[in-house]
């Protein structure tokens, strides 16, 4: 590919910070407190993006809510057609579903099929009473009949653009960016 | 990285990176095998032929449970109740098999190098599940993987491997592998069951015992093969048991913090004494075979990308 990207940032540091901060309060607001509530941040954005919510939580109602980390390669409907295997990233949920509120986190929701991957997952591990879902991003274009209960933000795109969500992390700096393909 | 290798033959054909990326992917596999529900989709619709030559318990429900974990379906050929008994060349029955588009073959066979003959005539992946007294990879990526958990690296570590070296493909994957990864390999054995110029693989070898243990992080008894023995190489396994088991009293020669492993099945009282095999401040056996589950978890996900 050539390296003329159009790259446009559309969320710096603080936006991230203040959507993050928003969802954390209406996490509770729905849920009507931390009770019986569980976090699960999805490989690998997620789960940067689920210590920074479990910290919001606490610092708003104290207390820690338990969070856990799901790496849904292994229940991807494409992976027998894809070409190799993506190495794989342990999966750690430490502590039962049953009856719990979960909070699926990602952080960018495009097609639906990583969260519908991500849902036949948690049900391996228990039955949860609810599963939910935040991200930080809706992208749009969904192919599987899936929505977000909590969205940072809605950013329309087109197919043969692609959405980033750099965090600091992983690459030093905070922002979502859109590149334009060619 | 990715992985690119059609079929696992050998330890010798790996590289260090690959090696590598097949220790971390079966780390993340470890925690399937620990679920209410151990099962993942990965593999749905997928066939896996365990095709095995010779006797074998855990190997072959290692291989069997790791497809299962995965969705995958086996099937299970033993030469007793197949068609070898009727003369079928390996080849054929090869042939006959990839005409019903298996995924992966999983074969044993007592003659070196038959993993190989398959992978060159058919365009299924092969796994070796042991040759001979070739190779056995799969129990060396285990072994390493037990290794890197209790010691937290390979790299500098003395591992002391003890016994019938001459026949053991254990050894001669794990020399391979653990020489790829940094370990110093010493073995040590009677000098009938040390082949010849094994120096030449970059060991160093002792016909006692007792050198071999000194300082030792890791210390790897082998099984005595008595089926493969044709002709008496020791006098008597009573004598091999006086110099070459390990016990209570020689094992402080090694590390502190020394675990001893074995491939399986044990011979009780001649290569390993019963107090040091169940002993678990020492025995990391059965945590051996729990690894190896995670490791032909690893293999078969690794293998089954491949695109059309």
């Amino acid at each position: 590919m050539v390296e003329t990207k159009n790259v446009k940032v559309v969320m710096d540091k603080d936006g991230i910070d203040r959507c993050l901060t928003r969802i954390a309060y209406e996490i509770l607001e729905k849920n009507k407190g931390m009770e019986n509530l569980v976090l699960v941040g999805i490989r690998t954005g997620g789960v940067y993006l689920s210590e920074r919510l479990q910290k919001k939580i606490s610092g708003i109602e104290g207390g820690k809510i338990p969070l856990g980390i799901l790496d849904v390669n292994l229940y991807r409907d494409d992976i027998s057609a894809s070409n190799k295997k993506q190495p794989l990233g342990e999966t750690k949920i430490n502590f039962s579903l049953d009856d719990k509120i979960v909070v699926l986190i990602d952080d960018v929701l495009f097609t639906g099929r990583t969260i519908r991957a991500a849902m036949d997952a948690l049900i391996d591990f228990g039955r949860p009473k609810m599963i939910q879902l935040a991200v930080l991003i809706d992208r749009g274009h969904r192919e599987l009949p899936i929505r977000a209960d909590f969205v940072g933000k809605n950013l329309p795109s087109s197919l043969w653009e692609a959405v980033r969500v750099d965090l600091v992390e992983k690459n030093s700096v905070d922002e979502v960016v859109i590149e334009e393909g060619t | 990285m990715k992985f690119e290798k059609k079929d696992i033959l050998g330890i010798k054909d790996l590289t260090v990176d690959e090696i590598n990326l097949i220790l971390e992917t079966a780390e993340s596999f470890l925690e399937i095998s620990t679920r209410k529900i151990k099962k993942v989709p990965t593999l749905r619709g997928k066939t896996i032929i365990n095709l095995f030559y010779e006797a074998s318990t855990r190997t072959r429900t290692s291989f069997e449970i790791a497809a299962k974990r995965l969705s995958a379906d086996t099937i299970n050929i033993s030469s007793s109740t197949s068609s070898v008994v009727k003369g079928e060349t390996l080849i054929d029955t090869a042939r006959n098999l990839e005409a019903m588009n298996p995924d992966i073959i999983v074969i044993r066979h007592s003659a070196a190098g038959a993993p190989h003959l398959l992978a060159s005539l058919i365009k299924q992946s092969i796994i070796n599940a042991g040759d001979g007294a070739h190779e056995h990879p799969t129990q060396a990526l285990l072994d390493m993987m037990t290794i890197k958990e209790r010691k937290g690296k390979i790299s500098g570590l003395k591992v002391a491997i003890i016994g019938d070296i001459e026949h053991s493909r254990v050894a001669r994957s794990n020399i391979y592998g653990l020489s790829k990864m940094g370990a110093r390999v010493v073995l040590a054995g009677p000098a009938t069951m040390l082949p010849r110029n094994i120096e030449e693989m970059g060991v160093d070898v002792y016909t006692n015992l007792k050198d071999a243990l000194i300082d030792a992080d890791v210390v790897m008894m082998l099984r005595i093969q008595l089926e493969r023995q044709k002709q008496s190489i020791f006098p008597s396994l009573r004598e091999y048991s006086q110099h070459y088991c390990l016990n209570r009293n020689n094992i402080k020669l090694a590390k502190k913090d020394v675990i001893v492993m074995h491939p399986g099945p044990i011979n009780r009282g001649v290569e390993i004494s019963p107090d040091i095999a169940d002993d678990p401040s020492y025995s990391v056996i059965l945590d051996q075979v729990n690894k190896g589950v995670a490791i032909r978890m690893a293999l078969l996900y690794l293998l089954t990308g491949g695109g059309e």
